[in-house]
């Protein structure tokens, strides 16, 4: 039945809050290029969407434990973790410095699949603690957050490798993977974006058209009204935590390939760019909203900023002022829609 | 200051929102020293009317008069220098802290230290227990507010608004956690306001207590004043069909309910706490409405609850159609075909910002589940919008974020959700607490419904009205224990009054 003695909303206005960000983005591209009119190229587009592939998988793991109101501060020492692992397991035999001085050359998937298996694996004792122990997620992803870098340090540091970064990495991992590219010369697509892309539409599919994926917007809505309903909140939480860490188990791979090395110092921070990526996305903290396109564009704001500023000459420094006031800008922005409703 | 026949008059009130004209030439005169309530169905513009006042909205047309004199009120702050306080629906309290904190929030007395303010907990204290003699109240100041019942809570904001020599104080829907005593008790306190010349603006949808409590009655519909009468010339059945545009017949649809063989049957059900319901047993039949009646506390949400696997049973058997069974999660509870709809719509119900399609499937997506684990997003919404139209929920779509619906919408739509799951044995508890007139006739109705298709209903409901008028049986606690079980024949709400305070000392 309808009825149009409801609140009705202001038709423009909504329009501008519901596609805001992407607003945003355009305004960003619009300015830089402004600038300097060389920035709008395909070389640009290129380079853009190459930074921002690792750092999409990452943002769309952060999203599924957004989505349930939890905050997952261990993504970026995750990402470290795997990284380390695949690197050292992918080096080539006449590399000096090897990790595994007496390893065969294994087939390139077995170390990728470890490397993930070993995010899902952390990420799934997160979520056990989460649900399980009931510790918040902030706190229980921080221990964890803690902890994996104390494991991946042990790990780096173990004997003959020595805490020294690891390189001498195969070329079906860096160059064909983490280099490679579908097309030619600057028409091209690399295979790491196509990966971003694959698992973009993959986290698409499980949030919206998955009992798994409406579960999680149900518990991040209202937990006690999940709970009547029946959902099993405990294996829902589980699942997300885990999926969430396999994400950033593959994040961490494609970014040793990408780079050709890992230290266990990679992934400093990318929690924290991850969880902007998602809040300018329209991701809401306090659970239970949130979207994949959305997500996206969040990351893509970011690698604009990035790249963009640098080509047009702005100071690293006012990078970070400008990123920091985007980020408190679009939350500003976000909560004006839920204040109003009041 | 000449006293003027009217303490608040509101003129000829106009507020338009994009395409809905929410209040149309309204006007309120309260007199001083008197309750006046303000009636109407859910969305009659009530609420609208108080936001004006509070200055929350800024009215299209017309002006508010305090004693004559034209005013400005920009928010609730402005309202609250002039003497008009709100108490709320919601209570906004800060339960980790003491009730004197409570009431002195933001204007604690203070005391100097030297150079340093430092706050006077003396004179709080000694300021908070006054104040309570004064309005009758029985209240400890250092007690935490979270250890309060809903009743003590509301004294605490009333206290609040007479310290701040509230003039006006409006109430919204007062008695929606209340019952029995607690409403009493309120009324009390509220006739030593009205001994104090403090006039009070009474929103309800309880008509009976309206009666019993208003001196005049202002009602509205669809955003215009109907008109305001002495409370003295008004009955229940004026009321209603003043409210609704229509006289109501009958304010519960007809039974015909044939309960058959028993379905549930719970035998000696104890909680592990002491407080809590004990040796509760008793049987459900098949196209029968067991009313459970009682008082706040009687431990009836606990108990069916705890039917549903929500808190934990120490001993006691649940028999489903002759079988033992276990139920220890809602998960349990609806594979054995319950279903619970509870009595916090907001908390424990819907998820506000999820569209009605979401919040009607949740409880049960694998209907919808098809080949690779994927929802089959038709039928869903198929389902939904049948249920929708079914229910006659009000919703401009079934995209609709839940939140944007009226209370009783809501309802339907949480009703709509446990249907799906295709339940034999459906709890109900306080199906119609805050919903408007019109609403709650059909809920009934969808209740009288489903037991004419066989399925079996248990409703705590704190309105004897209602559990008269609907129940097969009414089943009374108090105090956790089962005081008695009225059969069809007779039963007055003194034969639940006194089944309810069975127990009490």
């Amino acid at each position: 039945m309808k009825n149009s003695n409801l609140i009705s909303v202001n038709k423009v206005g909504s329009f501008f809050f519901q596609y805001a960000i992407y607003f945003v983005l355009l305004i960003l591209i619009l300015g830089i290029t402004a600038v300097d009119p060389t920035f709008l190229s395909v070389n640009s587009i290129h380079d853009i969407l190459l930074q921002s592939a690792t750092r999409a998988i990452i943002a769309l793991g952060a999203a599924f434990v957004l989505i349930t109101g939890g905050v997952d501060l261990s993504a970026g020492r995750m990402v470290g973790f795997a990284a380390v692992i695949s690197a050292s397991m992918l080096q080539i035999q006449e590399y000096s410095h090897r990790f595994y001085p007496g390893l065969p050359n294994l087939p390139l998937w077995v170390p990728v699949l470890i490397a993930i298996f070993m995010g899902l694996l952390v990420g799934a004792i997160n979520g056990l603690i989460v649900s399980r122990l009931s510790v918040p997620p902030f706190i229980a992803t921080l221990g964890s957050m803690v902890a994996v870098l104390g494991l991946n340090s042990l790990y780096f540091d173990m004997k003959p490798n020595q805490s020294q970064p690891i390189g001498g990495l195969r070329p079906d991992f860096t160059t064909d993977l983490g280099s490679g590219f579908i097309g030619n010369g600057v028409y091209s697509i690399p295979y790491i974006v196509i990966i971003a892309l694959l698992v973009a539409v993959i986290v698409w599919v499980i949030f919206n058209k998955t009992r798994l994926g409406k579960s999680m917007y149900a518990i991040g809505g209202n937990v006690q009204a999940a709970i009547v309903s029946g959902i099993n909140v405990k294996r829902v939480l589980l699942y997300v935590y885990a999926i969430a860490g396999a994400l950033y188990g593959l994040a961490g791979v494609m970014e040793a390939a990408r780079t050709g090395g890992a230290t266990s110092n990679y992934g400093n921070m990318y929690e924290l760019d991850a969880i902007a990526a998602c809040v300018v996305g329209g991701v809401s903290t306090a659970g239970g909203i949130g979207t994949v396109p959305g997500v996206l564009v969040g990351v893509l704001i970011f690698g604009v900023i990035n790249y963009g500023l640098t080509y047009i000459g702005v100071s690293p420094y006012w990078q970070l002022i400008i990123k920091g006031l985007i980020i408190i800008a679009a939350v500003a922005f976000d909560i004006r829609k839920y204040l109003t409703k009041k | 200051m000449p006293e003027n026949e009217f303490l608040l008059e509101m003129t000829n009130i106009s507020k338009d929102f994009p395409g809905v004209k929410a209040l149309d030439k309204v006007t309120l005169q309260v007199r001083p020293g008197t309750v006046h309530s303000l009636m109407g169905e859910n969305g009659a513009g009530k609420s609208t009317l108080m936001k004006c006042l509070f200055g929350i909205y800024k009215p299209n047309a017309g002006e508010i008069l305090l004693n004559g004199h034209k005013i400005e009120i920009n928010n609730s702050k402005d309202a609250l220098d002039r003497g008009i306080s709100m108490i709320h629906q919601e209570l906004h309290s800060v339960p980790r802290r003491n009730v004197m904190e409570n009431l002195w929030l933001g204007r604690f007395p203070l005391k100097n230290f030297g150079p340093i303010k430092l706050i006077d907990d003396k004179r709080m204290y000694q300021d908070s227990m006054a104040l309570f003699k004064d309005l009758g109240m029985d209240l400890d100041p250092r007690v935490l507010v979270g250890s309060l019942s809903v009743s003590k809570i509301q004294s605490i904001e009333i206290a609040k608004a007479v310290s701040y020599q509230a003039k006006v104080i409006v109430m919204d829907e007062p008695t929606s956690s209340l019952t029995g005593n607690e409403v009493e008790q309120l009324f009390k306190i509220i006739r030593s306001l009205k001994s104090r010349g403090v006039s009070i603006i009474y929103i309800s949808h309880k008509i009976e207590e309206i009666l019993e409590i208003s001196d005049e009655v202002t009602i509205m519909r669809d955003g215009k004043r109907i008109g305001s009468w002495l409370a003295t010339d008004l009955t229940t059945d004026l009321i209603i069909s003043k409210m609704v545009g229509r006289d109501l017949t009958q304010r519960f649809p007809e039974r015909h309910n044939t309960p058959g063989e028993t379905v549930l049957r719970v035998e000696g059900l104890t909680s592990p706490f002491s407080k809590a319901f004990k040796e509760v047993s008793f049987d459900l039949r098949r196209g029968e409405i067991l009313g459970i009646g009682g008082l706040v506390g009687a431990q009836r949400t606990e108990l069916i609850e705890a039917l549903f696997g929500m808190r934990t049973v120490s001993s006691g058997k649940i028999f489903i159609n002759g079988k033992q069974v276990k139920i220890k999660s809602p998960m349990d509870a609806k594979k054995h075909k319950i279903a619970l709809l509870t009595e916090e719509r907001r908390a424990t119900g819907i998820f506000p910002v999820l569209p009605i399609i979401e919040n009607t499937v949740m409880a049960n997506m694998n209907r919808y589940i098809s080949p690779y684990f994927l929802l089959n997003q038709k039928t869903m919404r198929q389902d939904v919008e049948q249920r929708i139209e079914q229910m006659r929920i009000k919703t401009p779509s079934s995209k609709t974020q839940i939140k944007n619906l009226s209370g009783g919408n809501q309802q339907k739509v949480l009703i709509a959700r446990w249907l799906l799951t295709e339940p034999e044995i459906l709890m109900l508890d306080e199906p119609t607490r805050g919903i408007d007139v019109g609403a709650k006739f059909e809920i009934y109705s969808i209740i009288a419904d489903l037991v004419q298709q066989g399925k079996s209903i248990i409703m705590i409901s704190s309105e004897m009205p209602e559990l008269i008028g609907m129940s097969d049986r009414i089943m009374v606690m108090c105090e956790g224990r089962l005081s008695g079980i009225l059969e069809e024949t007779h039963r007055t709400e003194e034969d639940i009054m006194y089944l309810a305070t069975k127990f009490m000392a």
